[in-house]
């Protein structure tokens, strides 16, 4: 405490730090932005090992025999499902029922705020089946979860199969201690979402009706999603990003990495193979690929498999998507099932949910992971900026007020020009992130009618009108309302929007890293320079090349990047906007939280430095 | 003053209002750090239908409010909203003569070049209503209004107490705070400040020699004792038995309950081995009754500032606390406004105490929603939240001490030697 209470001490702390302030924080961005870099560096990584001692120790066979079967299944499925044009419901329950399964379905319907336009849907409608097959050896409390989403066209006929023929071969052993679920859904996510909330008796999301004659199974302890196209496969991905970027239990990717190894599979993540030369350049740069592009699918938010909306109600789920490529080497669909039949053996082992591994890892490959205490002092440092700045405020607040004056009215200098002239900002800024939020959605009829757009069009113009109508505003409606804005009134405004992005980037890190970490990459510094006295038009363009909005573009570009298929400006703009009416259909229709937390929290933030900047 | 207090109260009234018809009151009031099981709205509720159908309300182990307060809603329970909203205003009744009787007290008596260290009148008269806005603005006491928690009407029990005590009544100052340790135990520690002013107000010297002394101390002791005894016997013939004092004042000694909350009993507890759990319970308890008697030997001057450390150190301590009883002595920070520039870590506190506020939300939906994240995480946040409020409380305590210091010194402490000398706290 001899630094908190000891006066000589604390001068010189805050002296120094006020001092140094400018190069400790650029001290603190670049470092912050190495230590995350240098996560990808394998020695600097941990080792993925299974922490479950119920699926490490358990020595499973796997026996399942019947690919080809599941092949002839799945041409059966698909020409059953040409015919009746959509998902073949009475052939798959006819189906399962023969298999032995207990057969339910669920019909749901669901309208969209806004057609869909990648995917060509607005009014919903759709039925899941789904087996159960009842546990021989237990009470029927606890349940696993395999799903195969019924695609439209011609894809994902083998997933359907392969779980056909899992489930036939399942129902013949006598070793289940909990309840298979055997799901095909129908309208991906939808689907999976009306099942959920139909299957825990909840409702989530509005505007969906479902009716179902639900028969239930045990508590849902972890599910398994299956996307397979091909008949062959040359290697499995496993994809674990969840809604709002929540990621299951890493036993579940280490499990699927032991048994891929055990069947000799080729398996990546994020579609990128694993290399052994870490030590070299190229090396570091493809694991460094990899974490990227696993820090960009966590931060949009979505759910990138069926998994996604699983996590949800706190069950483990990944997805598990098999890749066709011109590569020799081909695995088929009796080696893929093996792998289900051994993970889905040992998740049955299982004595209680999966809780020893981590929660909050990225993985720069299959085998290496880094865990919250590595990745955290990377954003740590990045914060630190903003609360060094503002501390370097509140100490020139505190110093020019003479201290002749009165000694009560010396207490209140600070907050009393403050006040208004900070109220202010703050609700304008607040009130346009509340219509950004609300009017897209709500004005698209009217835009339509006016405008020579489509409904998904207007909804997504109108979003970044109001974005860039916002810039316009703040800085013009405070000075009428409070008069001249004072020295000290900017710094006080300065001092609350910096620890405000400082608690709203903290939480926002806590809860999906990679988001927090990407705002606070482009935020923090825009924060920590803005003042009234830099030069106006060239610290607006930078203003607005670090704001939210742009962010977001280069995400968009940053990522085609990674995958290696690199696009146009223009290409790269289409991409945006439909990035932007994604990320609005996902709030409407799974509950993601992206959209809502730009629009409400960080854009007004934001704004309120752009205000600072056009202080008079 | 009057037109200001009233924009006030119509602010705080249509912030209430709106929120209790939106969507968020049910979700405000399932929050563990609005409500505790003590002041929860829906175990009134639940206590009131045992009642209701006859049945001691204490039967079960869902109720622990006082038979006074079931009875209170017994007969208003349809404009409950109402109530919570009389009984948050109440408090802003408190502003009153508060510093003025102080400030005639302590006028004339200080070296002169201390004036700037003393409050100007117009400052003064506008404490009253920066208090009120403090308590009636402040987001803690509106979530715990719009929660529906019982914490309000303890708060304004309190308050009475504090405005009577001011106000010199001594019989109303008693029964006050028979009904304030009526309702939670805890402002028992408040008959030490209680007296105190008293006896100042009244000119008698605290010295145990007098007989003076000891008559109104007797005297007020009394009161104290016998206003709670009528109040305990009410309770008893209200209810006819005696089954609320195990399962009210038992559950706040005992802490069986274990529910998470923004206090430092749960975590604590719930990982101790049973075994040790009777005496660190009393260790946990007498801490919170212990500070009185150092904190009285000191400030037996000023029982004011005594009152306020006190309130700050129930609310931090005590078995089952809620944002609310953080909301009562945060109310009371204008009135030490003078204090500020004597204050040395109130950036560090207000950043603590902000940052925590928003992850308290963040982590409990990690740890029960999401399942990535655990107690440990919850526990952590609310301990850096306990020692800001430590922090903040102790560095009031020091600003106090300072002040009182330059007071008697003069303000610009000069060395021997004539050069400017610093105070060192060790």
């Amino acid at each position: 405490m001899g630094l908190l209470s000891d006066p000589n001490r604390r001068k010189a702390i805050t002296s120094l730090l006020t001092r140094l302030n400018t190069p400790i924080c650029v001290v603190c961005y670049l470092a912050g932005i190495a230590w995350f870099m240098g996560l990808a560096f394998e020695p600097f990584t941990l080792r993925t090992y299974m922490s479950e001692n119920a699926m490490g120790s358990t020595m499973v066979e796997e026996r399942f025999p019947s690919g080809e079967r599941a092949l002839a299944t799945a041409r059966e499925f698909a020409a059953h499902k040409k015919k009746v044009g959509g998902m073949p419901v009475d052939w798959l329950v006819k189906t399962m029922r023969a298999q032995g399964l207990e057969v339910f379905t669920q019909s749901f319907s669901r309208n969209l705020p806004f057609p869909d336009e990648s995917k060509e849907r607005f009014v919903v409608r759709g039925t899941n089946v789904y087996g159960i097959l009842r546990a021989p050896r237990a009470p029927r409390t606890e349940a696993l979860v395999l799903s195969a989403p019924c695609s439209p066209g011609n894809s994902n006929n083998q997933a359907v199969g392969l779980l056909l023929g899992l489930a036939q071969y399942f129902r013949s052993q006598i070793y289940w201690a909990k309840d298979i679920i055997f799901l095909v859904n129908e309208h991906d996510l939808i689907g999976v979402q009306a099942w959920l909330e139909g299957y825990h008796h909840t409702n989530i999301t509005e505007n969906c009706r479902i009716t179902s004659s639900l028969g239930r199974a045990g508590s849902i302890q972890a599910a398994l999603s299956l996307e397979l196209n091909s008949d062959v496969v040359t290697s499995l991905d496993l994809v674990l990003e969840g809604l709002n970027g929540q990621l299951p239990n890493l036993d579940l990717a280490n499990l699927f990495h032991a048994f891929c190894q055990k069947l000799g599979i080729l398996c990546t993540i994020q579609g990128k193979l694993q290399r052994s030369d870490w030590d070299t350049v190229e090396g570091y740069t493809h694991s460094a690929q990899t974490m990227l592009l696993m820090v960009l699918k966590q931060a949009s938010g979505r759910p990138w498999g069926e998994h996604g909306l699983f996590l949800r109600y706190h069950i483990e789920a990944a997805s598990i998507r098999g890749v066709n490529s011109f590569r020799q080497y081909k695995t088929d669909a009796t080696s893929i099932g093996r792998l289900f039949e051994g993970m889905v053996r040992k998740l049955n082992n299982l004595l209680e949910r999966l809780h020893q591994s981590y929660f909050f890892y990225l993985m720069p490959s299959l085998t290496r992971f880094v865990s919250i205490g590595y990745y955290m002092p990377a954003f740590g440092l990045l914060t630190t900026i903003l609360l060094l700045r503002a501390l370097d405020l509140w100490v020139h607040l505190g110093t020019p007020t003479p201290v002749t004056e009165d000694g009560v009215g010396e207490g209140e200098s600070p907050s009393s020009p403050g006040l208004l002239s900070v109220l202010t900002p703050v609700v304008i800024s607040h009130l346009t992130g509340v219509a950004l939020y609300t009017l897209p959605v709500l004005s698209q009829e009217m835009a339509v009618e006016h405008f020579p757009v489509s409904e998904t069009e207007a909804v997504v113009l109108t979003a970044i009108a109001i974005y860039t109508a916002g810039l316009a505003l703040p800085h013009n409606t405070h000075r009428l309302i409070s008069g001249e804005g004072t020295e000290q009134g900017w710094r006080v405004l300065k001092l609350v929007a910096l620890l405000y992005l400082a608690v709203l980037l903290g939480c926002t890190a806590l809860i999906n890293f990679s988001l927090g970490f990407i705002l606070a990459v482009t935020l923090v510094p825009a924060a920590a320079c803005v003042t009234p006295h830099v030069p106006k038009a060239l610290s607006a363009v930078a203003m607005v090349l670090l704001s939210p909005g742009c962010t977001i573009l280069y995400c968009v570009f940053l990522f085609q990047e990674l995958q290696e298929v690199p696009v146009s400006l223009a290409e790269g703009w289409m991409l945006f906007l439909s990035v932007i009416s994604q990320g609005i259909l996902d709030h409407a229709l799974y509950g993601s939280l992206v959209y809502p937390l730009l629009a409400l929290l960080v854009y007004p933030c934001w704004l309120l430095f752009w205000n600072i900047l056009f202080w008079k | 003053m009057a037109a200001p207090l009233t924009l006030v109260l119509i602010l705080s009234v249509t912030i209430r209002a709106v929120l209790f018809r939106s969507s968020l009151a049910e979700l405000i009031s399932e929050r563990v750090e609005v409500v505790s099981p003590l002041n929860a709205w829906k175990r009134v509720v639940e206590g009131l239908a045992l009642l209701d159908l006859g049945v001691s309300p204490y039967s079960g182990d869902v109720f622990h409010e006082t038979p006074l307060v079931i009875y209170l809603f017994h007969f208003v329970v349809d404009y409950a909203e109402i109530v919570f909203m009389v009984s948050t205003f109440e408090f802003s009744g408190k502003y009153n003569l508060f510093i003025k009787q102080k400030y005639a007290l302590e006028a004339d008596r200080y070296p002169h070049d201390c004036l700037e260290l003393m409050r100007s009148p117009k400052e003064m008269h506008y404490i009253p209503l920066k208090v009120a806005m403090f308590y009636l603005l402040n987001p803690f006491t509106i979530l715990s209004c719009v929660a529906k928690s019982t914490c309000g009407l303890n708060n304004a029990v309190m308050a009475l107490f504090i405005l009577s005590t001011l106000k010199g009544s001594a019989l109303l100052s008693a029964i006050f705070l028979a009904l304030a340790t009526y309702q939670s135990i805890y402002p028992l520690t408040l008959f030490a400040p209680g007296l105190l002013f008293l006896l100042q107000r009244l000119y008698i010297p605290v010295n145990p020699c007098r007989s003076r002394f000891w008559f109104f101390t007797v005297q007020y002791s009394v009161m104290f004792i016998g206003s709670l005894l009528v109040i305990v016997c009410l309770s008893f013939f209200l209810l006819g038995s005696w089954d609320f004092i195990p399962s009210v004042y038992g559950f706040i000694l005992s802490v069986p309950d274990l529910t998470p909350n923004i206090g430092l009993f749960w975590y604590f507890f719930a990982e101790m081995f049973e075994h040790f759990r009777f005496f660190f319970i009393c260790v946990f308890q007498i801490n919170v009754f212990f500070y009185t008697i150092p904190l009285s030997v000191k400030l037996k001057e000023h029982p004011v500032f005594l009152i306020f450390m006190q309130i700050a150190i129930i609310s931090i301590f005590k078995s089952y606390p809620t944002v609310g009883d953080i909301a009562l002595y945060m109310a009371f920070l204008p009135v030490w406004s003078h204090l500020y520039r004597f204050l040395r870590n109130i950036f560090l506190v207000s950043c603590v105490l902000l940052a925590c506020t928003a992850l308290f939300p963040v982590l409990w939906h990690l740890w029960i929603y999401a399942g990535s994240a655990n107690s440990n995480f919850y526990y952590a946040i609310t301990l850096l939240f306990n020692v800001g409020q430590i922090l903040l409380v102790s560095d009031y305590f020091y600003a106090y001490l300072r002040r009182e210091h330059h007071l008697s010194q003069g303000l610009y402490l000069r060395r021997k030697d004539g050069s400017e000398a610093t105070l060192v706290l060790k």
